[in-house]
């Protein structure tokens, strides 16, 4: 058994909204878990069952051994960092921090010890007597950090974290906390609907989509493979570009071009998915892309365009190419990455 | 320039209304000063005499009531009693009328504390005589509890303190859980001190509510022993300059409560922002 387990886990509201369809996911010891999806899709709800802040409709939350389900938030040695940091406004920081340990009976010494090394730790030593008002929101979010941290609990749970701070910030906290990670050592599970985030920060990745786990895995595993359309759509950024198509006798007809020799026998109505960064220009390529508009990134380019039949396209070009607005391009696929998923289940086919 | 004008001419209304506040008010602590053959000769005073401490002093200690036994003194005494009790009874109650209301999972809890509401439409003198006869039934009458718990029950409070429960987010209250604080943690170390300002303000007004109550310890005190300082506004006799004497010095307490406390009140304003 993992140091956290969950087994089968269900979530059914009482207005009979289901929020999480039987869940079974295991984390290891020292593991940074992401649950990525989009709004809604029950990733927070399964964070909040760990917490202990709803209750389990079915199944089994099993942590270091030890069966949850019954047992009370206070007592499950969690501690969580809230969207909206939720600090406790009319303490000081210093005794922010040292609130939890206070109610564990810890002595003044010890609390005034880890109230310290923490706020060392997360460069808040100087804040430590003002109040939350007082703080700027990278500041906040260090506090709301150092709560969690200083406690030593054995998981930390965040509620999608970064999600109230300006884009700077949210990439400079997003390091920290990685890397904050490494340095402690404690299971983490982070939930986020952002999949750059998602990606950066993960060392396993569960993309969530309705309540199910859709797919499973290291951020590379699901960016290489994904397993289902909507993972496929999900994951990357500028999404994946969908076309419809037919696969016959191992042979995908697209619109207005044909790949052969594709590795399945499914026959019938799929779609077809490209990266925009799999795609290189050559002469009389697979696909014709007619340019509308360019976005310069500076390292790359983002080109999108319309195929024949008026479908929407993008293609990502490294950014000394000069593509001018209303240019025809010819592209061909890299490496034949390409993902054919079945048009009706979503599942991956080839 | 005609900004100067409006802001001279909502001066000048302020100040007459002012005026006309204050003047009486000044007026009888100005007679209060003279002696009761000056003002029955002279009418009202406008400017200060020389009996001050003898009106006054004459008024705390003199033996009143049928059978001398109560001073202005313990009138004092017993007011403050009664009102202190009344402010910190209703205040603790409707404080955790109110946390029960949001943070327990009770059944109808909008329903019950609507019901709580109602109150409001039931003043004192529509119950006075059944709560009379309970507190007879219960050996209450002449006894300062007597004088506090009937009155104590404030609708209001609770209205406010649930009304300012309600925003505080949740995310407070999992936090604290995950932080190990139990239910009376949460309340101690949370909404207490949170709602500190309200809590002030509530005081103070219930201070004032229970010490200007005059009906309800009309009924329930026999003996002068347990007279309030708003009866013996009633009951006072004697001549004009103490009557005036007493009703000054009636006034002190809610102000001084108000002086006492506004610091705390205004304190708690400014830390919340």
């Amino acid at each position: 058994m993992s140091f956290l387990d969950l087994k089968n886990v269900t979530k059914i509201y009482p207005n009979g909204t289901k929020a999480v369809h039987e869940t079974s996911l295991s984390v290891d010891e020292g593991e940074f878990m992401v649950f990525v999806g989009p709004s809604g899709c029950g990733k927070s709800t399964l964070l909040r069952m760990v917490a202990g802040l709803e209750d389990i409709t079915e199944g089994d939350i099993n942590l270091d051994g030890k069966l949850m389900n019954e047992v009370d938030p206070s007592e499950r040695d969690v501690a969580m960092v809230f969207q909206n940091y939720a600090l406790y406004p009319h303490m000081n920081v210093y005794n922010n921090l040292a609130y939890g340990l206070k109610n564990r009976g810890i002595d003044k010494e010890t609390i005034e010890q880890k109230v310290n090394d923490a706020a060392k730790l997360l460069q808040i030593s100087d804040y430590l007597q003002r109040k939350p008002s007082m703080l700027s929101g990278g500041q906040r979010q260090r506090v709301a950090m150092g709560r969690a941290i200083v406690r030593n609990p054995k998981i930390f749970l965040f509620d999608e974290p970064l999600s109230n701070l300006d884009a700077k910030l949210r990439i400079q906290m997003r390091l920290e906390i990685k890397k904050l990670q490494q340095k402690v050592g404690v299971t983490s599970i982070f939930v986020t609907h952002d999949q750059v985030e998602a990606m950066t920060l993960a060392d396993r990745l569960a993309v969530i989509n309705n309540g199910i786990i859709e797919q499973l895995g290291t951020p590379i595993e699901i960016y290489d493979n994904p397993e289902s359309l909507f993972v496929a759509g999900f994951i990357g950024s500028p999404q994946m570009n969908f076309l419809n198509g037919n696969l016959t006798n191992k042979t995908l007809s697209a619109e207005g071009f044909e790949i052969k020799d594709i590795n399945s026998d499914f026959e019938g109505e799929v779609t077809l998915g490209i990266r925009p960064e799999h795609l290189s220009q050559t002469e009389n390529g697979l696909i014709n892309l007619k340019v509308d508009l360019v976005e310069q990134l500076g390292s790359d380019n983002l080109v999108y365009g319309q195929l024949k039949d008026k479908k929407d396209f993008c293609y990502r070009c490294p950014g000394n190419q000069t593509i001018e607005k209303g240019a025809n391009l010819s592209l061909n696929i890299e490496n034949n990455k390409y993902y054919i998923f079945d048009k009706s289940t979503g599942k991956r086919v080839n | 320039m005609t900004r100067f004008i409006t802001s001279s001419f909502s001066h000048l209304i302020l100040l007459i209304g002012i005026l006309i506040m204050v003047v009486p008010v000044w007026m009888i602590f100005a007679s209060s000063t003279h002696t009761s053959s000056m003002i029955n000769m002279n009418g009202l005073q406008m400017f200060l005499g020389d009996s001050f401490y003898e009106n006054y002093l004459r008024v705390l200690l003199y033996q009143g009531g049928f059978f001398k036994e109560i001073t202005a003194l313990k009138m004092f005494f017993n007011s403050f009693i009664m009102a202190t009790g009344v402010a910190i009874l209703s205040v603790v109650t409707s404080l955790m009328a109110a946390y029960a209301l949001v943070y327990y999972r009770i059944k109808h809890a909008t329903l019950l504390f609507w019901i709580i509401f109602i109150t409001i439409l039931v003043p004192l003198e529509l119950r006075i005589f059944p709560t009379y006869s309970v507190m007879a039934e219960l050996n209450l009458v002449n006894s300062y509890f007597g004088l506090i718990v009937p009155i104590s029950a404030s609708a209001i409070a609770t209205l406010f303190f649930r009304q300012f429960y309600k925003t505080v987010p949740d995310e407070l209250l999992e936090s604290a859980k995950l932080d190990g604080a139990n239910t009376w943690r949460f309340f101690v170390d949370f909404l207490i001190p949170l709602s500190k300002t309200m809590i002030v303000a509530m005081l103070i007004f219930m201070f004032v509510f229970g010490y200007n109550q005059y009906l309800w310890p009309l009924l329930v005190t026999t003996s002068e022993q347990y007279w309030t300082v708003v009866m013996g506004l009633k009951m006072m006799s004697g001549s004009i300059v103490h009557r005036f004497a007493f009703v000054m010095m009636s006034m002190v307490p809610p102000i001084l409560i108000i002086i006492v406390l506004q610091k705390h009140f205004i304190k708690g304003v400014f830390q919340d922002k």
